[in-house]
């Protein structure tokens, strides 16, 4: 069924026609799990077309004690989606005073991406999820895009990030890797980003989600890299 | 009583009674009894446990005292079924508030929100009053100052330094304005709160529940080996009380007591 058949404009052209504003092709997340942790990475710049408004810009929320949630898309979507399903996320432990799974939320996730996607206004987002499961200490990973695809996945990128980085970690990237090693990894992914991307990114904010919870992870945004 | 005026609850009794609301009192005097004390820095919420049957599995029994937000503690009186659906109202209030308006909520708010809900139970058709008084505490983000706050099912609500609810709420609350002090810390508070409730129920630790909040932490609940040392404590201390005011007596005004004794027992010896 065509969304205007009667020649009319469409309801929902809030934003369409306009063109894209954050670029969510140039926002970087990454993803890595390992042995016992996993680590979410999200670039720090917020865009609006050619402007960097912020360079401090946080894109994750943290859903419940072990699950990590980091966002990228159109601007007003992500962050509105992110709190709603932290808050969901919240509800459900004051209810049931146990945290639900990262697996859980991801399918939870998936679901709510899944309606929207069929609404007249669907959101577009893109997520990482990560996480370490309460009960079996598993670590995991679940790629999701606004198109509410879900994989659970060892390593991950979103936006153009995935052209540079998923070659790095295909090629480098252990199940059973350390802490120490995934920072490693993610310096290898920086620096490669740094290299290619025709914009600056504005570095990245690293948090490692173990099962004591999450953390921010020190992170150097300064390293110089020549370009190839 | 029951006079007609008691069948559409919307409807008043001629001398101005709503009366399936005062029997929603009744319900919250029948109910186990939890009291809520504050102290300088903490407050402190008790309950009466009604003693589980034999064969009860008594972990994943659910408790009088319930979290709304991670901040925010109630304990109720009365029907434990109404109870269920009234918290998790205050808790979906909880969450809707944190993303609406980026913060938590305050006590005083989610008090409002709680007897809101019970009193619009009093005046719309087809439902009935919740049978439960509620007492919620918690600290407001970034203050210090302890809350404590009571809901009735007419939906008044008021603030209070350390009240009760529930069966022989009286007896309590009388005896916490006996004995209440202001700025009192945090063991002081336990206590108080503790004693209070052996003033009516009988079996001691097992049926007390006690949960402890502080600024910027999250609920404590007090461990049965904790009550337990607290109610042995309160319990011996009143023993000494007592011993005492036997020894004070008996130069003065025993007098009359111990001669009957004697006189009955020299039938006995003959």
């Amino acid at each position: 069924m065509a969304p205007h058949s009667n020649g009319t404009s469409p309801h929902w052209s809030l934003k369409s026609g306009v063109h894209q504003q954050g670029c969510p092709e140039l926002q970087v997340l990454l993803g890595i799990t390992g042995k016992d942790f996993t680590l979410i990475a999200a670039s720090k710049a917020a865009m609006r077309g050619a402007t960097i408004l912020k360079a401090a810009d946080d894109k994750t929320r943290q859903l419940n004690k072990n699950t990590l949630m980091a966002f990228s898309g159109e601007a007003g979507d992500t962050v509105q989606f992110a709190e709603y399903i932290q808050a969901n996320a919240q509800l459900y432990s004051m209810r049931n005073e146990t945290d639900l799974s990262p697996s859980a939320l991801a399918n939870f996730v998936r679901g709510e991406l899944a309606s929207s996607l069929r609404s007249r206004k669907p959101y577009n987002v893109n997520l990482l999820l990560g996480g370490v499961d309460p009960i079996t200490d598993k670590p995991s990973l679940y790629w999701l895009d606004y198109l509410a695809s879900l994989a659970p996945v060892p390593y991950a990128a979103h936006g153009y990030a995935q052209y540079y980085c998923l070659s790095i970690l295909d090629k480098h990237h252990q199940p059973d890797i350390t802490l120490e090693r995934g920072m490693e990894l993610l310096n290898l992914c920086a620096d490669e980003l740094k290299r290619r991307l025709p914009i600056d990114f504005k570095g990245l904010v690293v948090k490692a989600v173990t099962k004591d919870g999450t953390v921010e992870m020190p992170f150097d945004n300064d390293r110089i890299v020549k370009s190839a | 009583m029951a006079s007609g005026y008691d069948r559409a609850l919307s409807v008043f009794s001629p001398d101005g009674h709503v009366f399936q609301v005062e029997y929603a009192g009744e319900a919250v005097k029948r109910g186990t009894c939890a009291v809520g004390v504050k102290g300088k820095d903490v407050v402190v919420l008790g309950c009466e446990k009604r003693s589980a049957m034999k064969l009860q599995d008594t972990r994943i029994t659910p408790s009088k005292i319930g979290l709304i937000d991670t901040h925010v503690c109630l304990a109720f009186a009365g029907l434990n079924a109404d109870a269920r659906i009234l918290v998790d109202k205050a808790r979906l209030e909880a969450q809707s508030h944190r993303l609406n308006l980026e913060d938590p909520v305050t006590i005083e708010y989610i008090t409002k929100y709680v007897a809101g809900v019970q009193q619009r139970y009093t005046q719309s058709g087809g439902v009935r009053p919740f049978g439960i008084s509620t007492l919620i505490v918690g600290f407001d983000k970034g203050s210090e100052l302890p809350r404590l706050y009571q809901t009735e099912p007419s939906g008044i609500y008021s603030a209070w330094k350390a009240n009760a609810i529930g069966r022989s709420s009286k007896t309590v609350r009388e005896f916490l304005e006996r004995n209440y002090k202001e700025d009192m810390d945090r063991e002081a508070t336990v206590r108080l709160a503790i004693k209070s409730l052996l003033e009516v129920v009988q079996t001691g630790a097992k049926n007390i529940e006690i949960a402890i909040m502080a600024p910027g932490q999250a609920v404590e609940m007090l461990p049965v080996e904790d009550i337990e040392s607290y109610v042995k404590n309160i319990e011996q201390e009143k023993q000494e009380e007592a011993a005492k005011k036997k020894t004070g007596r008996t130069p003065g005004t025993g007098s009359a007591a111990i001669l009957t004794r004697p006189a009955q027992d020299e039938p006995g010896d003959q």
